[in-house]
């Protein structure tokens, strides 16, 4: 069972809210001060790549965030409802060439912000060590695990 | 903490200082930013991360953007930004070899290719 379960509505406004809650519980589950930011940044690309998901596939169902602390592991697994194809053939980092990203392109009129599909998996990929996307017909997980000293009694939780 | 977003010209550059949070709620403003700053002329911009607490792909996507406009008008977007943890993004997504970063506005505001 998670330690804590987030659900929240598919807006973009609410992934920080989302931030916030996991980095506290990463804080309280005992991951190391320095990797918090990287837990941070990690949940933070899953969660918006999750709301980009519902917002063009079924903006009214909510994301689902959940913060599970066992042991010597911190967990995170982030649910959307994108469906199979979704996460299928997303670009690793290795197929982006940020040179090309960048390169002014006078026929790319309007010029995309975004960047391509996938980019914010292929962060998480290039950051969190411990990292594995699944794909079913209800949609798409991101779960990551981090390492946690085990600074609290197992009771006190 | 929300994004702020405050511009002032130094020369011929432009200086955008920002703070806080830029990520899938907030990038939008820093982008209509941008996109003011360079329809109004500005093609040579210096971005002043060093309050940025918080990055993400949709705030690089946003950068990107910014760059590939003043590209198109021979212009230049240069960063501000010592802080490991904002540094971090920039090399995973291989950005570094993108963005020319500075250590100082002044170096910065000093720099050429």
């Amino acid at each position: 069972m998670p330690t804590v379960e987030v659900s929240f509505t598919a807006l973009p406004a609410h992934v920080r809210t989302a931030r916030l809650v996991a980095l506290a519980v990463a804080r309280r589950a005992g991951v190391d001060e320095q990797i918090l930011d990287e837990v941070r940044l990690a949940v933070g690309e899953a969660c918006s790549r999750a709301v980009n998901v519902h917002q063009s596939k079924s903006p009214e169902s909510p994301v689902m965030m959940r913060l599970t602390d066992e042991q010597d592991r911190f967990t995170v697994e982030v649910v959307d409802c994108g469906p199979l194809e979704d996460a299928m053939g997303e670009p690793s980092l290795g197929q982006l060439d940020a040179e090309a990203l960048a390169s002014p392109d006078a026929t790319s009129e309007p010029i995309p912000d975004l960047l391509p599909p996938g980019f914010g998996l292929a962060v998480i990929s290039g950051l969190v060590e411990d990292v594995a996307v699944t794909s079913d017909v209800d949609g798409t997980h991101v779960r990551m695990t981090w390492p946690a000293t085990d600074v609290m009694a197992p009771e006190s939780r | 903490m929300d994004l702020s977003l405050s511009t002032r010209t130094e020369g011929d550059r432009t200086v955008v200082t920002v703070g806080g949070e830029i990520d899938v709620y907030t990038a939008p403003k820093l982008r209509e930013q941008l996109i003011d700053l360079v329809s109004s002329g500005n093609y040579h911009l210096v971005v002043d991360m060093e309050s940025v607490d918080f990055l993400d792909s949709t705030g690089l996507g946003v950068l990107v953007g910014g760059l590939k406009r003043v590209r198109a008008h021979e212009g230049s977007l240069r960063l501000v930004c010592t802080q490991e943890r904002i540094l971090k993004i920039f090399r995973i997504t291989g950005l570094t070899k993108v963005f020319p970063i500075h250590a100082s506005v002044d170096e910065a505001l000093k720099a050429s290719d």
